[in-house]
């Protein structure tokens, strides 16, 4: 008796699986890939189509490459200015939590030290705090300190959201890298610096390059403190929550292409170190 | 000329002392094993010679200089890892010239030096292979030219061969040594592995829960062993011992017959045997053979005496099989006695 079970419960090949179970795979796949690229396509559609088309209905579905809304977006009066704002903010973003973010995950990587564990903790804590909670009161000491509606001030706020993930993910790509390459380094004539420099550096700059990249998008599609903390100095999102709320439907579809094109085009540049960095083998 | 002096050396981690107050003095050009079980301390010495990791107490002398807080690169030495630790991101080439680049050495003798060092490993094939491309013993052949191309004063290794499969540690290992005696460098190498030991050493250091239990030739170590330690730890099958008692003539008593032990042992001792130093022959230890194993050459008898297991390596032409009774005879100048307190020999 103990004998069937056992055989029936033995771990069955992937390829096992029978008819029922091939449809539930296959649909899962086409309902997370809908999931995602439907309103991409209809945002692609909506924005090369002309006003008309826009509002008419039925629809065709296939885009008629009217550039007219694109043109009409981008000669907005604004519009320039905050997407340089954002790319600005979102760029200064990536500098200062690389450069604050890296150190920490070497150190956490590769030293021992009192309250190892709790910093980790701490690192991940500041995400549990909501936006608003933070926005709010910094809002109040940047006019103070006439930080306020400047990109850098905006940056630094982006800069606390990206931390934690800076900080763990190059703490994970720190400890890929065996020790004894940096050992070996030392014997071989350099000091910490020089072999962090030669044989670590090279060694991690991809993941790093993703870890960057990934701060860039986070404060490219933030919102909320961009919107409390700017007046004049609009970053994109900020500008166009204010102003295509007023806006007719084409130009809304524009913005919103706008904002997710730039950082599509980061994901799918980057994709081969995003994957490499969950621990999914992409080759 | 590069003396290697060991003073007092100690070295714990937090409540832990992985070494105890180590004293050792390696001449210059000589080939030091130190051998032990993991987590003897072995490879905590030799990081601490390599300045990998700082003693707790003690000194450590270079040839003439004392390095114990000097970083790795001001001490002469270099040092083949484990686990290769080939950098992945050069190739062959760079990997052996990145110490000479690090020396700013002018290209061409960075040249030279690279070609001989690679010839020397047979690698001359490979240097435009990055590590990803190379099998285990072809990264363990560029780690030892990367060490050598530095002509340091000390090559220092960590279990280089562990990682190889037997076949090529052989070969590894016969090629190691003609290199390493060629090149005239003091070589510190560490190993759990008694034969690489024996093979490569001219001397062995042997060490036990963070202390040197003996540091002498490897003839001298399988034949006299300081402590009873010694004695079980290196040779395969290791030494028998039992349990002997001195009788009224200043005998000692061993398993029901009378042999002559030291002068001026205790009253209680015991007595240890290799199991080749045994031979068939009247008046001997009773044996009563458990499981026979031939070995071609030699034919290993696993026995009890006295319900103590003891192990026997004799003819291979000798017809024995389980259940037999032995008498065994050990070689009287083969015989060695330990402190069953101390654990140490006794002459």
């Amino acid at each position: 008796m103990s004998g069937t079970v056992a055989t029936a419960d033995r771990p069955r090949a992937v390829s096992d699986i029978g008819a029922a179970g091939k449809f539930l795979f296959w649909a899962g796949v086409v309902l997370l890939c809908a999931w995602v690229l439907v309103p991409i396509y209809l945002l692609a559609v909506n924005t090369l189509s002309s006003p008309q088309e826009v509002t008419a209905f039925p629809k065709t579905g296939v885009p008629s490459f009217d550039m007219g809304s694109i043109q009409f977006f981008l000669s907005f009066e604004g519009v320039l200015k905050a997407l340089w704002n954002s790319v600005l903010v979102a760029v200064l973003t990536m500098i200062l939590s690389i450069a604050i973010g890296a150190p920490a995950g070497y150190a956490l990587s590769r030293f021992e030290f009192p309250g190892k564990a709790t910093f980790r903790m701490l690192v991940l804590m500041t995400r549990a705090f909501p936006l608003p909670l933070l926005a709010l009161p910094i809002a109040v000491m940047f006019i103070r300190v006439g930080l306020d509606d400047t990109p850098i001030g905006l940056a630094l706020v982006h800069t606390t959201l990206a931390i934690p993930f800076a900080v763990l993910i190059t703490f994970s790509i720190f400890s890929g890298i065996p020790l004894e390459l940096e050992e070996a380094a030392w014997t071989l004539g350099c000091n910490r610096l020089q072999a962090f420099q030669r044989v670590v550096l090279p060694l991690v700059l991809p993941g790093i390059t993703a870890s960057a990249i990934f701060a860039f998008t986070i404060s490219w599609n933030e919102v909320f403190a961009a919107s409390v903390l700017t007046v004049q100095n609009r970053t994109l999102t900020a500008f166009l929550l204010q102003s295509l709320s007023v806006s007719p439907l084409h130009l809304r579809f524009a913005g919103g292409a706008a904002l997710v094109i730039p950082a599509l085009i980061f994901i799918f540049a980057v994709r081969k170190y995003m994957f490499a960095m969950w621990g999914i083998a992409n080759r | 000329m590069a003396e290697i002096l060991i003073k007092g050396v100690a070295k714990s981690f937090g409540a832990f002392k992985a070494l105890h107050s180590i004293d050792l003095t390696i001449s210059d050009q000589e080939f030091m094993v130190l051998l032990g079980a993991s987590g003897c301390g072995k490879t905590t010495l030799l990081r601490i010679i390599a300045g990998l990791e700082s003693p707790t107490q003690g000194e450590v002398w270079i040839g003439g200089k004392r390095v114990d807080q000097l970083p790795p690169r001001e001490r002469g030495i270099a040092m083949v890892f484990q686990n290769y630790a080939v950098f992945p991101h050069l190739t062959v080439y760079e990997n052996i010239a990145f110490g000479l680049r690090m020396k700013k050495l002018p290209q061409a003798e960075v040249d030279t030096r690279v070609k001989r060092t690679a010839e020397l490993m047979h690698i001359e094939q490979l240097l435009k292979r990055y590590s990803g491309q190379l099998s285990g013993g072809q990264r363990q052949r560029v780690a030892v030219a990367r060490a050598l191309a530095m002509e340091p004063d000390v090559i220092l290794m960590d279990e280089p061969l562990s990682n190889l499969d037997a076949l090529l540690r052989l070969e590894m290992r016969a090629e190691l040594k003609g290199v390493l005696a060629n090149s005239k460098t003091t070589t510190i190498y560490v190993t759990h592995d008694q034969v690489e030991a024996m093979s490569l050493a001219d001397r062995i250091s042997v060490m036990n829960g963070g202390h040197i239990v003996q540091a002498a030739s490897p003839v001298e170590v399988y034949r006299n062993p300081a402590a009873r330690f010694v004695g079980s730890f290196i040779g395969n099958p290791p030494m028998n011992f039992l349990p002997a008692t001195r009788d009224g003539d200043g005998r000692y008593q061993v398993a029901g017959i009378a042999l002559d032990g030291p002068s001026h042992g205790g009253t209680r001792l015991e007595f240890a045997i290799r199991p080749e130093d045994l031979t068939i022959a009247t008046g001997g230890l009773k044996a009563t053979a458990r499981v026979i194993e031939p070995l071609g050459a030699h034919t290993l008898v696993t026995s009890e005496v006295d319900g103590k297991l003891f192990r026997a390596v004799l003819d291979s032409d000798l017809k024995v099989a389980p259940g037999d009774e032995l008498s065994l005879v050990p070689k009287p100048d083969r015989v060695r006695w330990f402190d069953p307190e101390s654990t140490k020999a006794v002459n």
